[in-house]
């Protein structure tokens, strides 16, 4: 099941360049953090797949002699899904901030407007 | 025959992914990144890591599609083209570095295997410690709390910052009802006049709630903890605030017990570790807690888990009220 292993790791390589094509292709703001938060996916997902034991079980003891996942990768995913978010919610009020001043949130009208000032 | 069935749900995120980035409509583009954090979770569900999954839902499918929603409300929903981009200089460029990456995933440890280097020392070390030093169940919350505590508290003071620094940015929201007419009344009065929401929403919220609770107070045992509780109870009352209106979520509870929430979550996690200081063990060592350093190792995790439950929803619905109170502009 070797390739099966391959494609799996495969869809994060394409799923973070996707990520880095809306960041750097488009202008539009919301977009771009959109963008980021799929790269952003995209590590989260690599590492919970390294953690994975065929024919094992959430590393949550029942006392019988079964294999387990490995439960670190998931403590580091865990913790950083809430701090993406957190992150995630001051990138969105800057954005907002940004429309407020500019009356745009795509950035070539910024840096016009920028240029104008 | 269970990887198989992963590496579909991960290819059903390549297309959704790729959709998102194709569509030029803001909110065709939110909703689908909410389908995508639904797929990631039921990933992560397969791959057994069941807490990651709960958050994951709760967070990803719930909160961040609310956020990005708002965050749309005060702004445009549609991307204008941009003829100064260059999308095929972008794509060769990222194919570029695609390439050695994709070349690498020949080398990769064996995806699901007993031997890869994650199950070497590391995974064997809990399994064997964690009953006798500290005997929960949950290997998660027993790395997040106890054996890896020291990271997570950082992490509760990184989303106690990002609260404050989007208040830097957006200004507090008003303690009281006032509001001017140009705010977007639905964010102000909900929806509560659309009855199959508003009848769905009564039933559900309850049991959300309590079911943030269980997850609280029940992760030592089967999946959950205090990120998991406190991302699940602030979706319920962002629910309610969806439906009945904001006004009405900030009388059941006001910005100012928010603030003190996450501000006493971020002090009882520290305070616990200062009470270990003090009391002659390590920082955030809680086998000192008690006479018997398992119940001290019991004591602590349930404190430091009530301070990150209390921290999250705090922040979490603080940030949501900041943006839902924003005027349009």
């Amino acid at each position: 099941m070797a390739w099966l292993g391959i494609l799996n790791y495969w869809i994060f390589v394409l799923l973070l360049m996707t990520g880095m094509y809306a960041i750097v292709a488009k202008g539009n703001l919301i977009k771009k953090l959109i963008g980021l938060g799929i790269c952003q996916s995209a590590v989260f997902l690599l590492f919970i797949s390294m953690g994975k034991v065929v024919g094992g079980t959430a590393p949550i003891l029942d006392g019988s002699d079964r294999a387990y996942s490995s439960p670190l990768p998931q403590v580091l995913i865990l913790t950083a899904i809430v701090v993406g978010i957190s992150t995630m919610a001051l990138a969105l009020a800057v954005v907002v901030r940004i429309r407020e001043s500019f009356g745009s949130i795509e950035e070539a009208d910024v840096y016009g407007k920028e240029a104008e000032a | 025959m269970s990887l198989l069935f992963s590496v579909i749900l991960v290819s059903f995120l390549l297309v959704v992914a790729v959709a998102v980035v194709r569509t030029t409509n803001l909110f065709a583009a939110i909703m689908l990144f909410a389908i995508f954090s639904l797929l990631a979770a039921s990933y992560f569900f397969t791959l057994d890591a069941a807490d990651v999954a709960l958050t994951e839902a709760a967070v990803g499918a719930g909160i961040a599609t609310v956020l990005f929603l708002s965050a749309l409300a005060l702004t445009d929903d549609e991307e204008k083209p941009d003829p100064d981009r260059r999308p095929l200089l972008t794509f060769l460029v990222l194919a570029l570095m695609a390439a050695p990456l994709l070349y690498l995933g020949f080398w990769q440890p064996d995806f699901g295997g007993a031997t890869t280097p994650v199950q070497q020392h590391v995974t064997p070390w809990y399994l064997e410690t964690t009953p006798e030093a500290i005997d929960i169940p949950n290997l998660v919350t027993a790395v997040l709390a106890s054996f890896r505590g020291y990271d997570t508290l950082g992490e509760v003071f990184v989303i106690f910052t990002a609260g404050i620094g989007v208040y830097s940015v957006l200004g507090m929201p008003k303690r009281g009802g006032a509001h001017s007419a140009s705010s977007a009344a639905a964010w102000l009065y909900g929806i509560g006049h659309h009855a199959v929401p508003r009848v769905v929403a009564k039933i559900l919220i309850p049991f959300i709630v309590l079911f943030g609770l269980y997850v609280q107070f029940h992760g030592d045992f089967g999946p959950g903890g205090g990120f998991q509780a406190g991302a699940i109870v602030a979706s319920g009352i962002i629910l309610y605030a969806l439906i009945e209106g904001g006004n009405a979520a900030r009388a059941v509870l006001p910005v100012q017990a928010l603030l003190r929430m996450a501000v006493i979550g971020c002090l009882t996690y520290a305070g616990v570790g200062v009470a270990t200081l003090l009391m002659g063990g390590d920082f955030l060592d809680y086998s000192v807690l008690s006479a018997d350093p398992v119940a001290g190792q019991h004591l602590g995790i349930l404190l430091i888990e009530l301070g990150v439950g209390l921290t999250v929803t705090g922040i979490l619905l603080l940030i949501f009220h900041a943006f839902a109170q924003r005027e349009t502009h």
